[in-house]
């Protein structure tokens, strides 16, 4: 079985995002980008399953600008066995990942599909759940524990009232979450080997993926500032302020 | 005009109050009806709480056994041929909302707008990016349906009371899959108030050293009436459950009241309280983040002031 793991590269998390004072967008200029963490658990998923003998080829999938090879790279560092390169020159909606990825899918035919809950840049969280829609195939979001055994993923989600448990005939997609796994550490050799393993470069263009502009961005904002409060000396301050607000 | 339909969320046979705060994010779209559509297995307590929502014109039901827990593909399906005629889809962003309405959304071929935190027009809205780092004005496509999650901690409830809407089955003819089947859920039991709607919490994080010490919060906690939460270190040191997880990954909320104690303050905690009313912040460490934006701060051991505390609201 092949897994095919949704690859982002986006601002890494430990950046402190600035707005443009135009309100046109973020500054993304000189700031460091890394994996989506999502998608670093969705790859080291796929990793320990092929290492478990479930899966014989992990391909990790970047949609994204030319660029992007660097960042496909440390995938195949990590492990993955090849990349697929989807060249978009402009940052691609989710419902338009899902329908690449859905031409991807119908090219690879994968035992399951694995990516990140959601990409910590446009925090939408939809593209696992519309790929599942369009493959027509079962969904398992927000994993934190994941058995395959004789065609069917057994998946622990993580949900508001606890956890909850569903089982998925393969073919399936699997949207990770954050408790499913540490993600490897990337070897000095590793690197080296990376460089000998393919790296597929397809242009949007010849994928013939309908287009889907629904939505526009018209305007970034910074969030309202919280102002710095008060501080207070000892327990029997902090109880007084709280009864003076009437919160006690 | 709008017409929006509502998808409930709801469990063990009673509404979720995040279906109230989607229903008062579609009242600030001022449409001409919502309805709110109910997927169960036994619709009519449920329906009955919706009916009573003030605002909702008809709540719909499809009551099927298939229904009987929220799967996504077989939910999905349904809600999509259910939305013909609807200029919008609403549900709440939840994880049952995150789930099902992109694969709504999929099905009828729109994009979605996720985490709705204002309604400027029928079309426009505002959400968060980058963790609530940055906020966006979205337009949505006028010749197409609206598909949108509600994030909760923006939105009051709608008020509950004078309504009275009339309840409508709904049978529809749709396939639905069997390759999805739910097993079980594992539900943390608890006689605390929910840390989705509780006007107090009370959080504790890696500085609380264990699920022992977890205690001291728990007690403190059910002394002032509050809910329990926790930072995503004290969930991964496996002090709590992961259903207490604050922040981007976790709840979002808004209560009143946020006491966020042994916790540093990390952008991602910080986003699931971002619409707190008064932040609390206890830490030993007089240079943590948290202390940036709390409103109260206090500076201390909190094995030494917990007690404190206790004694002094005696
Ligand atoms: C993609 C992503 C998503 C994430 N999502 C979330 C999320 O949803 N929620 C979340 O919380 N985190 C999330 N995180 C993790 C986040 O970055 C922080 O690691 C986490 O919030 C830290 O938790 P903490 O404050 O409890 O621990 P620490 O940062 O270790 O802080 C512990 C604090 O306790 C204080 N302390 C220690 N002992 C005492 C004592 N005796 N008395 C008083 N104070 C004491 C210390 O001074 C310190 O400030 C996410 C991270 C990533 C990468
Ligand atoms: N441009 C992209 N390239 C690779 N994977 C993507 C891309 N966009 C979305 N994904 C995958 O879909 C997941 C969810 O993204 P989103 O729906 O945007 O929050 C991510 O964690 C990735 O695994």
């Amino acid at each position: 079985m092949k897994i095919l793991v949704g690859y982002k590269r986006v601002v890494d998390y430990n950046v402190r995002i600035q707005v443009k004072p135009d309100g046109t967008g973020v500054v993304t200029d000189g700031v460091k980008l890394s994996a989506n963490p999502f998608d670093d658990i969705a790859l080291e998923e796929a990793l320990r399953l092929r290492e478990k003998g479930v899966a014989e080829e992990v391909i990790v999938v970047g949609i994204g600008p030319a660029d992007l090879t660097a960042h496909l790279r440390n995938g195949l560092a990590m492990g993955a066995n090849r990349a697929i390169h989807v060249v978009a020159a402009e940052a691609v909606q989710p419902l338009t990942a899902a329908r690449i990825l859905l031409k991807l899918v119908e090219k690879e035919q994968p035992g399951l599909v694995i990516v990140g809950k959601q990409a910590i840049d446009d925090d939408a969280n939809q593209t696992g759940q519309m790929l599942a829609a369009l493959w027509d195939r079962p969904q398992a979001t927000f994993a934190s524990k994941v058995e395959i055994a004789d065609g069917i993923a057994k998946v622990t989600r993580e949900v508001d009232a606890g956890l909850e448990v569903i089982e998925a005939e393969l073919p399936a997609v699997i949207t990770t979450d954050l408790r499913l796994n540490e993600p490897r550490f990337i070897k000095l050799p590793d690197i080296m080997k990376a460089k000998a393993k393919p790296i597929d470069t397809i242009e949007l263009a010849t994928l013939n993926v309908e287009s889907n502009n629904h939505l526009q961005t018209t305007h970034y904002a910074a969030p309202p500032k919280r102002s710095k409060g008060i501080m207070v000396k000892d327990a029997a301050e902090l109880v007084a302020a709280l009864k003076q607000k009437g919160l006690l | 005009m709008s017409k929006i339909l509502v998808i409930a969320e709801h469990l063990n046979g009673k509404l979720n109050p995040s279906t109230a705060r989607a229903i008062s994010a579609a009242l600030a779209v001022k449409p001409e009806t919502i309805d709110v559509l109910v997927l169960a297995d036994n619709t009519d307590a449920i329906a009955a709480e919706a009916a009573k929502i003030n605002g909702v014109s008809t709540v719909l039901t499809i009551a099927r056994t298939e229904n009987a827990h929220p799967l996504a593909a077989v939910l999905a399906p349904q809600i999509a041929k259910a939305a013909i005629g609807y200029s919008h889809v609403f549900a709440p962003s939840t994880t049952f909302g995150k789930d099902v309405a992109p694969r709504v959304a999929a099905l009828l071929g729109v994009a979605q707008v996720s985490d709705v935190m204002s309604v400027e027009s029928s079309h426009t809205f505002k959400r968060p990016i980058y963790a609530g780092n940055a906020i966006i004005t979205v337009e949505a496509d006028t010749n197409h349906t609206v598909v949108a999650t509600i994030r909760t901690a923006s939105w009051p409830a709608a008020t509950n009371g004078a309504g009275n809407a009339p309840v409508q089955a709904l049978s529809l003819d749709v396939a639905l899959p069997s390759h999805t089947r739910f097993v079980e859920l594992q539900q943390g039991k608890s006689d605390r108030p929910d840390l989705q709607s509780a006007g107090k919490v009370v959080s504790g994080g890696r500085g609380v050293g264990s699920k022992e010490n977890f205690e001291i919060i728990y007690k403190f906690a059910d002394k002032i009436g509050a809910a329990v939460g926790a930072s995503r270190a004290a969930v991964d040191a496996g002090y709590v459950p992961n259903e207490l997880q604050v922040g981007q990954t976790g709840k979002i909320i808004a209560p009143e009241l946020y006491m966020a104690i042994g916790i540093s303050g990390a952008i991602q905690h910080l986003t699931g309280i971002k619409d707190a009313g008064t932040i609390v912040a206890i830490n030993k460490d007089a240079e943590a983040p948290i202390f940036e934006i709390a409103d109260i701060g206090l500076v201390g051991d909190l094995f030494k002031l917990i007690p404190e505390l206790e004694q002094a609201l005696t």
